[in-house]
C-alpha cells in the first residue's frame, strides 16, 4: 500500500504476482515466525522471564488449589446424603408387636425410601463391639439402649427430612425422633463461602498478575526503545511493533500456567500420603481428586489470556507513547 | 515530487526553525541541503518524514498534502521515503543482513524474494561480503553504507539523508556521495542535508542553503569558501 506513490504497488508485498492463498499462508508463517522469535528472546533474557514467570505461576497457584479443595469439599458433602437419616427412638417397654406394625407402615410410606430397624440387643452388641466396654457392659443388669427406627427419606433436602421428622415424631409409640441434617446445611453454607473467598482472592491476584505482566513488558518496551523508534522510522505500523511484545504475553502465561499445574500436582502428590492415613482411619472411600482435563486446559486458557491482557495494556500505551526525534 | 510551500515551523517557546521556505525538488533530482547546525536542515528533513507537522505552510510530496495523512497512515508515508542518519541508527545485536531487510519484513516480504533485494541491496553499496556480520564489526563507513543499503532496499522513489558523511573521512565522503549519485541517475530524487561544504561544491549539485530558518540560496554553490 503506497499513499503517495499510486505506482508503486509492484514494489510492496501486496504486489500482484503473490496469491491470496498463498499470502494467506504466509499471514500464518509470519505469525509463527514471530512467536517463535518472541520465545527467543524471554530465552535471552532469563532472570526477568523466570521472574515473571515465577511470579504468573505461583499466583495462578493459589486460587487453582483453593479451587481444587472446594471440588473435594464438595465432593465430600454430596457423598453424605445419609445424613438426612432420620432416627426415630422408641419409648422403652414397647412391645416388639408394637414396633413391627409401625415398621410395615413406614415401609408402605410413599415419602420413605428405607426404613431399618436396630433392636435394643443389636444396639448394645453394636455398642460392645465398637466402643471397647465389652466386658464392663456384662455388668449392666438390663439394656439401657431403645429401640431405633432408622428412616431414609425420599426427598433428602432438609426441609422436607425436617418435615417428615416432625410427621413420624407424632407416632405414639415414639419417644422422640432426631435428624442430624443441621450441620450439612452448616457444611453447604461453608463450601459456598469458601468459594465466593476463592473468588476473591482469584480476582485479586489475577489483577496483580495484570500490573507485573504489564510491568514486565513495559520495561521490555523501554529497553528497545532505539530499536522501537529505527522500526517506526523505516515504516513499521504499531501493530507491527506490538506483535512480538503481544507473543512474549502469551508465552508468560503458558509458561506460568504450567508452572502453576505443576506446582499443585507437586502439592496433591504430597498432600495424598497424609490425607489418605486420615481418611483410613475413617473407613473412608476419599479419594483427592486432581485437574481434570477440561480445567487443566481452562487453567491454561486463563493463564494464557492474563498474559496477552496484561501486555497488550501495557503495548497500547507505551509503543505509540515513542517516536522518533529526529533523523 | 517534493515541495515545500511558504513553510514555517515555529516551536512552543516562540524558536523559529523555518521560515516561510519554499522549493521543489523535481522527479529524479538530486540536491544538497545545506547551512549551519541549527539553521533548520534537520527540521526539514523531519517535516518530510512526518515527524514533526509544519506551523504553516504545505509540505507536498507527489502533489500529495502531507497535512492530510492521519496518524495510523504515517508508516506508510515512510515506506515511499528511505532515510538515512548520520548516526546511521542500525540495530547493533542484529546482522547486516536482518538490518538491511527490516523495511521488508515490516512490508511483508519473506523468503526468495527477500534475500534476493537484500542482496541486491547490498551489492550496489559494495558489502555484500557482509551479510552475516554484526554491525560493530564493520568501520564507520560500512555502518553508514549499511544505513544507505537499508533506506533503498525496498526502492523508494525519495531518499533523504542527514549529515551521511558527518563521522567520516573525505575518501570515505567521496566514495558515500558516489553511492547516491549511483541512486539518483537510476531516477530516484534525493536530498542531502551536509555541511561539508567542500564536497558540495566539487559534486556541482543544486544546493539549497538556509540560515536561521530562511532559504538563502538555492541553486549551485560556485564558491569554494563558506557562504554564510
Amino acid at each position: 500500500m503506497s499513499i503517495l506513490f499510486s505506482g508503486r504497488a509492484s514494489s510492496g508485498a501486496s504486489a500482484h504476482k503473490i496469491s491470496l492463498g498463498r499470502r494467506f499462508v504466509m499471514f500464518w508463517v509470519n505469525h509463527v515466525r514471530q512467536a517463535l522469535f518472541s520465545l527467543g528472546e524471554l530465552w535471552r533474557t532469563p532472570s526477568a522471564s523466570i521472574l515473571t514467570i515465577g511470579v504468573l505461576g505461583v499466583s495462578l497457584t493459589l486460587p487453582a488449589t483453593l479451587h481444587l479443595l472446594v471440588k473435594n469439599v464438595q465432593q465430600v458433602s454430596d457423598s453424605f446424603t445419609q445424613a438426612a437419616e432420620i432416627s426415630l427412638f422408641i419409648k422403652d417397654g414397647t412391645d416388639d408387636r408394637q414396633i413391627n406394625s409401625l415398621l410395615k407402615i413406614l415401609q408402605a410410606d410413599n415419602d420413605i425410601t428405607r426404613v431399618t430397624h436396630i433392636s435394643k440387643q443389636q444396639a448394645l452388641d453394636e455398642f460392645a463391639d465398637v466402643s471397647g466396654f465389652g466386658s464392663a457392659l456384662t455388668y449392666l443388669t438390663d439394656n439401657p439402649l431403645p429401640d431405633v427406627l432408622l428412616v431414609l427419606p425420599k426427598n433428602t433436602s432438609a426441609g422436607s427430612a425436617r418435615q417428615l421428622l416432625e410427621r413420624l415424631s407424632k407416632e405414639r409409640i415414639v419417644e422422640f425422633g432426631k435428624l442430624d441434617i443441621d450441620w450439612l446445611t452448616r457444611l453447604d453454607a461453608i463450601v459456598s463461602l469458601l468459594r465466593q473467598a476463592v473468588l476473591v482472592i482469584a480476582v485479586l491476584l489475577l489483577g496483580a498478575v495484570l500490573l507485573i505482566i504489564g510491568n514486565t513488558i513495559r520495561l521490555s518496551i523501554m529497553s528497545k526503545k532505539d530499536e522501537i523508534e529505527v522500526m517506526k522510522l523505516v515504516g513499521a505500523t504499531d501493530a507491527f511493533i506490538q506483535r512480538p511484545f503481544l507473543y512474549s504475553g502469551v508465552w508468560f502465561g503458558v509458561f506460568g500456567g504450567l508452572l502453576a499445574f505443576l506446582i499443585v500436582e507437586a502439592m496433591l502428590w504430597w498432600l495424598q500420603g497424609a490425607i489418605g492415613s486420615v481418611t483410613s482411619l475413617y473407613d473412608s472411600e476419599f479419594r483427592l481428586m486432581a485437574f481434570s482435563v477440561t480445567e487443566f486446559f481452562s487453567l491454561m486458557l486463563l493463564a494464557v489470556l492474563l498474559g496477552l491482557t496484561g501486555s497488550y495494556l501495557s503495548v497500547r500505551r507505551h509503543i505509540s507513547a515513542i517516536e522518533p526525534t529526529g533523523p | 515530487m517534493l515541495e515545500f510551500d511558504q513553510v514555517s515551523k515555529s516551536y512552543p517557546g516562540g524558536f523559529v526553525a523555518l521560515d516561510r521556505v519554499s522549493f521543489k525538488l523535481e522527479k529524479g533530482e538530486m540536491a544538497f541541503l545545506t547551512g549551519h547546525s541549527g539553521a533548520g536542515k534537520s527540521t526539514l528533513l523531519k517535516l518530510i518524514s512526518l515527524i514533526e507537522r509544519p506551523s504553516v505552510g504545505r509540505v507536498l510530496i507527489n502533489e500529495v498534502d502531507l497535512s492530510r495523512i492521519r496518524r495510523p497512515h504515517i508508516p506508510y508515508v515512510r515506506r515511499d521515503i528511505g532515510i538515512i542518519f548520520q548516526n546511521h541508527r542500525l540495530l547493533m545485536n542484529h546482522t547486516v543482513f536482518d538490518n538491511v531487510a527490516l523495511p521488508l519484513v515490516i512490508e511483508g516480504f519473506s523468503g526468495k524474494d527477500m534475500v534476493k533485494r537484500v542482496h541486491a541491496a547490498l551489492d550496489k553499496v559494495g558489502l555484500l561480503d557482509k551479510v552475516r556480520c554484526l554491525p560493530q564489526t564493520l568501520s564507520g563507513g560500512e555502518q553508514q553504507r549499511v544505513g544507505i543499503a537499508r533506506a533503498v532496499v525496498n526502492k523508494p522513489p525519495l531518499l533523504l539523508a542527514d549529515e551521511p558523511t558527518g563521522n567520516l573521512d573525505p575518501d570515505l565522503s567521496k566514495d558515500i556521495m558516489r553511492v547516491f549519485e549511483a541512486f539518483n541517475q537510476v531516477g530516484v530524487s534525493v536530498l542531502v542535508a551536509t555541511h561539508d561544504l567542500g564536497l558540495v561544491a566539487r559534486m556541482k549539485y543544486r544546493t539549497l542553503t538556509l540560515k536561521q530558518g530562511k532559504m538563502i540560496n538555492d541553486g549551485l554553490l560556485q564558491y569554494q569558501e563558506d557562504p554564510l
